[in-house]
């Protein structure tokens, strides 16, 4: 299967080829447990864990409900703290604003950490096609690096690189860096180490994302285990920080709260390894830091959940992953199938609201609705209630998605309401209901196993066959 | 003085498992209670709303609350229609009389279990089985409702029947109502995952509390030919 994305239109087909390919499943399988079972391990030391999520719940809620205040101030802090802030509508003028800095600093080589929200908006790319530029920059992170070098997209959120096996990544590094082969991870670390630190050396832009911004000092946070954030964003001479704007937290405490959940939600860890606090740029040539820092505020679709409460409970995401890890849909297809940069059950969620339901309503019916995702949400998301939601508002706004092009759509949207109008009809009284169900005897099964939805149900299941009397009829007869 | 209870069967166990039906009645009454069944009932709208067919399940949530807000205790079979009681609301404005009634009953709407553990006291019924089971948390009764121990100290009070753990108890079957339609090979795939966790383990029954998975679940082992059979809690608590 093709290591990248795959249009969200498509997810059957994107989930099927996944299905097919066992190297795909097993290294899903083995990831993800081990991640949940670390969970479960680092969750274990924390009695108060529910009430760490719940006060998270309430910080965030509250943060998004007054954003546009707290985005102020942050603004204000991160300019007192000599940073140079840009606000970014959407994707493209973002992707301008970076091309912008680089092309005006001069900036020849760039390095990259690990960042969702550059992923989100294609910045590598971007980079690459800007006219006279031909800056992408190296991703330094060892996960989203050996992406890079396959050119491939990330399959989750926090460990890019999930899907595939040592074996492969050995493969490609003696196709793509000429070395010698070996199967040995420190060893093949060792490799990725040396050429990055050659990168960084040279590199005169860094480019980071942002874990959480404080409003009131202008501080942001980029938690990681390897270092290469932290150098990133300290010795190139420009800092480029790519943020979401729900990424703001008001207070400087919040961060120990915080602190708390991610790194064990994610990946079972106490702490990350590292934790960059970055206030504004050096002040003296002996301090550490960049000359120039530039923090990208970007909107890209995001104010458009504030609109209700309902909506707005996607914007609390943190990003820990822990909904991929848990989730059944996720551990059988990965992180491709989704066609998002997003996948998962946070994916399904952000990825209709952020490119539109024509594209992507697809997404929020890929799910059995079993909850598992809601139970490991670090800020307590009813993942849930958001698909639900989403669903109504796919079937509401009358685009059936589950089709491969309009006139199917429109077919198969129509039998779908069809078939819930009449099944409305059958079980909203009991004379119409029993009618229904005595009419019902008369369909031969062979029929139902081979038109109806019974079909795609019994190519893996033996199909339920209505019982020769219903449960009323036999209570009726009862002594 | 003996509580009355009112039978929520679903539609399913009406249509599909009748016999599911019977024997919960016959564990309520086995447990002290006079079991009543209002044969206007139908469905509790969960197919359209899971679906996102709001309006139609709204249309089909009102004929429940018609049936149910003047009974006292509602009692169901099924983990994920009781859960489905507590959204109700939901589908109606605010202050409307069907919000209000779905509130109401969703008080006093309980999943058996539920119902024999917490408000019953009653752990055995005086039921024996022969053989060794293991218990498929269905996922409303565990993540919405709560339940966990008590269906397992249900079981566990079965004369003669030994519970054995599946590692993934907890994860879903894959049937997910439409879902199991729209998307048949992941729902069989997370079946089969989740099967598999049960190798090397001798048991000779699976039980749950929920038909629509025991209709994922047996429809799946049935075509393998498998020789473990699906049950559900109140057949084996009504088991002799």
């Amino acid at each position: 299967m093709s290591g990248s994305l795959l249009p969200s239109e498509r997810f059957e087909e994107n989930a099927r080829a996944a299905l097919a390919d066992p190297v795909l499943h097993g290294a899903l399988a083995r990831a993800t447990e081990l991640f949940g079972e670390r969970r479960s391990g680092a969750l274990a030391q924390v009695p108060e864990w529910e009430a760490l999520r719940e006060r998270a719940r309430v910080i965030k809620a509250e943060t998004l409900a007054q954003l546009d205040v707290h985005l102020e101030r942050l603004e204000a802090n991160l300019v007192r703290a000599g940073a140079v802030v840009h606000w970014a509508r959407d994707g493209q003028e973002a992707c301008r604003i970076v091309e912008g800095i680089a092309r005006e600093s001069g900036a020849r080589r760039l390095v990259k950490s690990k960042s969702m929200t550059t992923e989100e908006i294609g910045l590598n790319h971007a980079l690459e096609q800007a006219e006279g530029q031909d800056r992408e920059p190296v991703e330094t992170d060892l996960g989203e690096w050996i992406i890079q070098l396959a050119g491939e997209t990330p399959s989750h959120i926090i460990v890019p690189a999930i899907h595939k096996t040592k074996a492969q990544i050995a493969e490609l590094f003696v196709e793509k860096l000429a070395v010698e082969h070996t199967d040995d991870a420190a060893e093949l670390t060792r490799t990725a180490r040396r050429i990055l630190r050659e990168h960084f050396a040279q590199a005169d832009l860094g480019i980071s994302g942002v874990n959480f911004a404080v409003a009131e000092t202008g501080t942001l946070l980029v938690l990681e285990n390897e270092g290469n954030a932290r150098m990133t964003t300290t010795l190139p001479r420009v800092h480029v920080a790519m943020m979401g704007i729900e990424k703001v937290i008001p207070r400087l405490s919040d961060l120990a709260l915080f602190l708390r959940l991610l790194p064990r939600s994610g990946t079972g860890q106490h702490l990350t390894s590292y934790q960059s606090l970055l206030t504004g740029v050096k002040r003296s040539p002996e301090d550490e830091g960049p000359e120039a820092l530039h923090v990208v505020l970007l909107d890209n679709g995001r104010s458009a959940m504030l609109k209700t409460e309902v909506t707005r409970q996607s914007l609390a995401c943190i990003r820990c992953g822990a909904c991929l890890n848990a989730c059944p849909v996720y551990r059988e297809v990965g992180g491709h199938a989704y066609g998002s940069v997003y996948p998962g059950p946070i994916g399904a969620v952000i990825t209709p609201q952020l490119s539109g339901l024509a594209k992507a309503g697809k997404l929020p019916f890929a799910s059995s609705l079993c909850g598992a995702c809601r139970d490991v949400c670090p800020v307590k998301i009813d993942l849930p209630q958001l698909l639900l939601h989403l669903r109504s508002e796919v079937v509401e706004g009358g685009r059936m998605p589950h089709a491969r092009d309009r006139v199917e759509r429109g077919l198969e949207g129509f039998i779908e309401r069809v078939t819930f109008r009449l099944w409305r009809h059958a079980v909203s009284g009991p004379r119409r209901y029993r009618a229904a169900s005595y009419f019902a005897r008369f369909v031969p099964h062979a029929l139902l196993t081979r038109f109806g939805p019974l079909g795609t149900w019994s190519a893996g299941r033996e199909a339920p066959r209505l019982a020769r009397r219903s449960f009323r009829e036999l209570w009726k007869a009862r002594p | 003085m003996k509580r009355r209870v009112s039978l929520f069967v679903s539609c399913l166990v009406d249509q599909i498992r009748p016999e599911v039906g019977l024997a919960s009645a016959q564990v309520l009454e086995r447990a002290g209670c006079e079991v009543e069944f209002d044969p206007r009932q139908t469905c509790c709208g969960q197919p359209a709303f899971n679906a996102g067919h709001r309006a139609e399940a709204a249309c089909v949530a009102r004929s429940f609350l018609d049936v149910f807000h003047g009974k006292e205790t509602i009692v169901a079979p099924s983990g994920s229609c009781a859960a489905m009681v507590t959204h109700m609301a939901q589908l109606f404005p605010e202050d409307s009389v069907e919000a209000e009634r779905a509130r109401s009953v969703a008080q006093r709407t309980f999943e058996l279990s539920a119902f024999l553990v917490r408000e019953l006291d009653v752990l055995d019924l005086g039921a024996r089985f022969e053989g060794s089971v293991t218990w498929h948390d269905a996922c409303h009764g565990l993540r919405e409702l709560g339940l966990h121990d008590e269906p397992r100290a249900l079981i566990q009070h079965v004369a003669g029947a030994e519970l054995v753990e599946m590692p993934a108890a907890e994860s879903c079957c894959g049937f997910g109502g439409t879902f199991s339609v729209k998307h048949p090979e992941i729902s069989v795939a997370m079946l089969d995952t989740k099967l598999d966790s049960l190798r090397g383990r001798e048991v000779d029954a699976l039980v749950s509390g929920d038909v629509s998975c025991l209709m994922q679940i047996g429809g799946r082992l049935q075509r393998q030919g498998s020789p473990l059979r699906t049950l559900h809690l109140a057949e084996l608590l009504v088991a002799r």
